[in-house]
C-alpha cells in the first residue's frame, strides 16, 4: 500500500464514521422535533437523551474530517475549498443555527418547542447538503475557464443525480437514526418509543434502498466512469443488499432473545451499518484515484512525506490516548442503566 | 510566491476586502466564546477545589452555575469554531494548501484536544451525579486542559504565520519540510502563552463583572450578596495573577516583534524613522502625512529600552520598508487599547484585593463595584484589539514575507451575499445566547440552587428548571 493509499483509507474511515454519527445526530434532532407533541410515547425524550451528551463529540468529527483533508491532501484542499465555497457555506450556516438552537432548546424550557423546530428543520437539511459534496467531486459540474476549477451551481441544481443523492442522504439519516433510537429505547425499556422508531425504520429503510438504486441509474447517465467502476464490484453490492435484508429481519421478525417482543434492533443496527460500510467501500474504491474527477488524484494531491509521517504518528498516539475516553463515554451514556432508565425522563433530556 | 505582493487590481481588492471582512467577522465573533471557553473552565475547577477544601456548598453551586453558562456558550463557540476551521479552507485555499503541507500538526493535535474537551464536558455535566467526586474533578481538569490545548494549538498556527519555519521554498517547490520545526517556530511559546493567560484574565473578569453587578443589585449582608462576593474574590485573585503574567509576557512578545517582524512593531508604535533612543508614543493617532503620532504622549527613549533592554537599541521605522509592506497604521490605536486595558485590570485586581485583605473592609464602595462591572467587557475589548492588531499588523502577508493574503484568497467572486448571511447568523446567535442566559439565570436563582445543593439526593448539575 502506498502512503497516499493509506492516507485516503484513513480519510475514508473518517468520512464513514462521521457519516454514521452525523445521521444519528441529525436524525435524532429531527425525531425529537416530530414527536414533541406526543409526550406519552417518550420518543422525544429518548432522542434527547441520546443527543444531549453526544452532539459535541459528533461535531468534532466533522472538524477532524476537514483537517484530515488539508493535512493529508493539501492540493485537494485547494480545489475543494474553491469549489465548495457556496455549498460549504450553506452547510456551515445551517450547522451554526442547528447546534446553537439545540443547546438553547434544552436550556430555555419554556421556549422549547419553537427552538426545537429551528434545530430540527435546519438539522435535517444538513445531511442532504453534506452528501451533495460527493456528486460535486464527480466533476460533471466543474468548469476550468479561469484556469482554476469553478463550480457551476446551475448545473448542480438541475442535475437529477444530485437530487437523488440529496434524497438518499436524508432518507438514510432517518433510517439509521430511527434504527439506532429503536435500539436505544429498547435498552432504556421505553417500549412505546421503541414501537414508534421501529415503524419509522420500516418506512425509511425501503425508501433509502430505492434511492440507492436511483443513484446508480442517474450515475450511469452523469458519471459513467464511476458507474462502470462500481459495477466491477457488483457482487459486493449484492452482499450489501443482503445485509439490508438481514436488517429487515431484525425489524420484522419476532425476537430470538426475548419472548413477546417483535424485532431485534441491535441486529438491525449492525446489519445496516455493515450494509452502508460495504456500499461506501465500493463507491470509494471506484472513485479512486480521483479526489476531484479528473483534475485531482490522491497522488497529485498528496502531502509531503515528512508531514504525512508526523501526522500519521499523531493519529496513532492521539487515538490510543482517546480510546479509553471513548469507552468510558460509551459506558456512561450508552450502557449505564441509571442513565438510560431514568425515573424522571425530563432530567436526562436536559 | 515569494516577495510578490497583491496586484492593485480594483475588483480583486474588493473581493479580497470582503473575504477578509467575512473571515474577520467570524473570528471576532468566535473569539469571544473561545476565550471565555478557555477561561471559565479554570474558574469552575477552582470553585470545585475550593469546595473540596472548605466543604462550603456555595462553591458547588458556583461551579454548577458557571458550568451551565459554559455549556450555553459552547452552543455558540463550537459551531462558530467549526465555521472558522472550515472557512479557512473555503476563503483562503492558497493558505491552507501551504499549512496542510508544512504545518499540519497543530490542527491535527487540536482535534484530539477537542475530543478530550467534548467527551469529558458531557461526562462532567450529564454524569455528574453518577461518578465519584474525584472522577468529576478529573473530568473537569481534562475539560480545562482540552480547552487550553485547543487555544495554544490554534495560536501556534497564528505564530507560524508571523515567524514561519520548518521549510524552504526553492524554484516553486517546498523542500526540507520539517513539520516539528514548523510546530516549534520561534514565536510559538511566547504567543501561545499570551493567548492562554489573557483567556484566564477574560474568564476571571467576566465572572467579576457578573458578581459585582449582582452585589449592586442585592442587599449588603444578604446570603446572595455573600455568595457573589465569594465569586468576586476568586475572580480577583485569578484575574490579578493572570493579568500580571500577561503583561510580563506581553513585554517579551513585543521584543519578539522587534526581532522577527520589525514593521509590525513600527506600525504598532507609529514609528517612521529608524533610530536609537526611540521614544514610546502612548495614545494618539498615527498620521501618515506628517509621519508622527498626533495627540499622543511621548516618553523619550522608552521604546528602545522596551524593544532591546537598552536605550541605544536601534528600532527600525516604517520608512525602511516599501510602503506596500506596511501594516495599516490604525494598529497603533489597537495596541494602546490592549496595553492600557491590560494595565488597568492589574490595578483593579490589586485594589480590590488590598481593600478586602489588607484594609480588612468587607464592603466595596458602589463606584468601585461599577468599575468591576466594566472589567469583563473591557477584557473582551482588549482581546479583540489584540487579535485585530496581531492579524492586521501582519498584512499584507498571510504568511510573513512568504505568501500574501491576496494570493491565498479564493478566486471566487460575489462574496458579499455570504458576508451578509454569516453576519446575519452571528447577530441571531449573539442575541439568542444573551436572551437564553438571562432567561435561564432569572428562572434558576442562586437560592434555588443553594436549596437543591443542601438537600441530599437531589440532582444539582443536571437540573435546570
Amino acid at each position: 500500500m502506498t502512503d497516499a493509499l493509506i492516507a485516503i483509507t484513513v480519510l475514508w474511515g473518517f468520512v464513514f464514521i462521521y457519516a454514521v454519527m452525523a445521521t444519528m445526530d441529525f436524525g435524532a434532532g429531527f425525531w425529537s422535533m416530530i414527536y414533541i407533541n406526543r409526550e406519552k410515547t417518550k420518543a422525544t425524550n429518548i432522542a434527547n437523551r441520546y443527543l444531549s451528551p453526544t452532539w459535541e463529540v459528533t461535531n468534532t468529527f466533522i472538524v477532524a474530517l476537514v483537517v484530515a483533508v488539508y493535512s493529508l491532501f493539501p492540493t485537494a484542499a485547494y480545489t475543494l475549498g474553491t469549489i465548495l465555497l457556496i455549498p460549504g457555506s450553506m452547510i456551515l450556516l445551517l450547522l451554526a443555527l442547528r447546534s446553537a438552537f439545540l443547546v438553547f432548546s434544552n436550556i430555555a424550557s419554556e421556549y422549547r418547542k419553537p427552538l426545537t423546530y429551528i434545530s430540527g428543520v435546519t438539522g435535517i437539511i444538513i445531511p442532504g447538503l453534506l452528501i451533495s459534496v460527493l456528486p460535486i467531486t464527480h466533476g460533471e459540474y466543474l468548469n476550468y475557464e479561469t484556469g482554476n476549477a469553478q463550480l457551476d451551481l446551475q448545473q448542480v441544481f438541475t442535475s437529477p443525480n444530485v437530487y437523488t443523492f440529496i434524497v438518499f442522504g436524508i432518507s438514510s439519516t432517518l433510517f439509521l437514526s430511527s434504527l439506532l433510537l429503536a435500539d436505544y429505547s429498547k435498552v432504556s425499556n421505553e417500549m412505546e418509543a421503541y414501537k414508534v422508531y421501529l415503524r419509522d425504520a420500516k418506512i425509511a429503510g425501503p425508501i433509502s434502498l430505492i434511492m440507492a438504486f436511483c443513484i446508480m441509474l442517474t450515475l450511469q447517465r452523469e458519471a459513467l466512469w464511476l458507474y462502470n467502476k462500481m459495477m466491477e464490484d457488483l457482487p459486493l453490492l449484492w452482499v450489501s443488499v443482503v445485509f439490508f435484508l438481514l436488517g429487515g429481519v431484525g425489524l420484522f421478525a419476532p425476537s430470538f432473545f426475548e419472548k413477546g417482543v417483535r424485532g431485534m434492533p441491535r441486529l438491525a443496527v449492525i446489519a445496516v451499518t455493515v450494509q452502508y460500510l460495504i456500499a461506501s467501500y465500493v463507491y470509494g474504491k471506484a472513485h479512486l484515484p480521483y479526489i476531484v474527477y479528473p483534475s485531482v488524484t490522491i497522488d497529485s494531491a498528496f502531502t509531503d512525506p515528512n508531514s504525512f509521517r508526523a501526522v500519521f504518528i499523531t493519529y496513532i498516539v492521539g487515538f490510543a490516548i482517546l480510546f479509553p475516553g471513548f469507552i468510558y463515554f460509551w459506558s456512561l451514556f450508552m450502557h449505564d442503566k441509571r442513565y438510560l432508565q431514568q425515573k424522571n425522563p425530563q432530567e436526562g433530556a436536559r | 510566491m515569494k516577495g510578490k505582493v497583491c496586484r492593485k487590481d480594483v475588483t480583486i481588492m474588493d473581493d479580497l476586502l470582503i473575504a477578509r471582512s467575512l473571515f474577520g467577522t467570524t473570528m471576532a465573533f468566535h473569539i469571544i466564546f473561545a476565550t471565555i471557553g478557555v477561561g471559565l473552565p479554570l474558574m469552575i475547577l477552582i470553585a470545585e477545589l475550593m469546595y473540596q477544601k472548605t466543604k462550603d456548598l456555595e462553591y458547588v453551586v458556583m461551579a454548577k452555575r458557571w458550568t451551565k453558562a459554559f455549556a450555553v456558550l459552547l452552543g455558540v463557540g463550537i459551531p462558530t469554531g467549526t465555521i472558522a476551521g472550515v472557512q479557512l479552507s473555503l476563503l483562503w485555499p492558497g493558505f491552507m494548501e501551504v499549512i496542510g503541507r508544512v504545518m499540519p500538526l497543530p490542527f491535527q493535535i487540536e482535534i484530539y484536544a477537542f475530543f478530550v474537551e467534548a467527551l469529558f464536558m458531557s461526562i462532567y455535566v450529564y454524569a455528574a451525579e453518577r461518578i465519584a467526586p474525584w472522577m468529576r474533578i478529573a473530568s473537569l481538569i481534562l475539560v480545562a486542559l482540552g480547552a487550553l490545548a485547543s487555544a495554544v494549538l490554534i495560536t501556534n498556527v497564528h505564530a507560524f504565520q508571523g515567524t514561519p519555519a520548518g521549510f524552504r521554498y526553492e524554484n516553486g517547490q517546498f523542500v526540507d519540510i520539517d513539520p516539528w520545526a514548523a510546530f516549534f517556530n520561534p514565536s510559538f511559546f511566547v504567543t501561545a502563552t499570551h493567548v492562554a493567560l489573557s483567556a484566564y484574565v477574560t474568564g476571571a473578569f467576566i465572572v467579576a463583572s457578573v458578581a459585582a453587578f449582582k452585589m449592586l443589585r442585592n442587599e449588603y449582608g444578604s446570603r446572595i450578596y455573600h455568595f457573589h462576593q465569594k465569586a468576586l474574590m476568586i475572580s480577583l485573585v485569578v484575574g490579578g495573577i493572570a493579568s500580571f503574567l500577561t503583561a510580563t509576557n506581553g513585554h517579551t512578545a513585543a521584543q519578539y516583534l522587534h526581532q522577527y517582524q520589525p514593521e509590525k512593531l513600527a506600525a504598532a508604535e507609529g514609528l517612521f524613522e529608524t533610530q536609537s533612543h526611540a521614544p514610546l508614543a502612548i495614545g494618539g493617532f498615527t498620521d501618515r502625512e506628517t509621519e508622527t503620532v498626533k495627540w499622543g504622549i511621548e516618553i523619550p527613549w522608552a521604546l528602545s529600552f522596551l524593544a532591546g533592554n537598552s536605550f541605544d537599541t536601534v528600532v527600525v521605522g516604517l520608512n525602511d520598508f516599501p510602503e506596500e509592506w506596511w501594516p495599516p497604521l490604525f494598529v497603533h490605536t489597537l495596541f494602546n487599547a490592549m496595553v492600557l486595558i491590560g494595565s488597568l485590570l492589574i490595578f483593579i485586581a490589586i485594589a480590590g484585593l488590598a481593600w478586602k485583605k489588607f484594609l480588612k473592609k468587607d464592603r466595596f464602595p458602589k463606584w468601585f463595584l461599577w468599575i468591576l462591572v466594566t472589567s469583563g467587557p473591557l477584557a473582551i475589548i482588549a482581546i479583540e484589539s489584540g487579535w485585530i492588531l496581531a492579524c492586521s499588523g501582519r498584512q499584507p502577508w498571510v504568511i510573513y514575507r512568504f505568501l500574501s493574503t491576496a494570493q491565498a484568497a479564493t478566486t471566487a467572486t460575489d462574496l458579499g451575499i455570504l458576508f451578509i448571511l454569516f453576519a446575519g447568523v452571528y447577530v441571531i446567535l449573539g442575541t439568542a445566547v444573551v436572551l437564553v442566559l438571562l432567561y435561564f439565570f432569572r428562572k434558576n436563582t442562586v437560592m434555588d440552587d443553594i436549596d437543591r445543593a443542601e438537600k441530599k439526593n437531589v440532582p444539582l448539575f443536571s437540573t435546570n428548571s
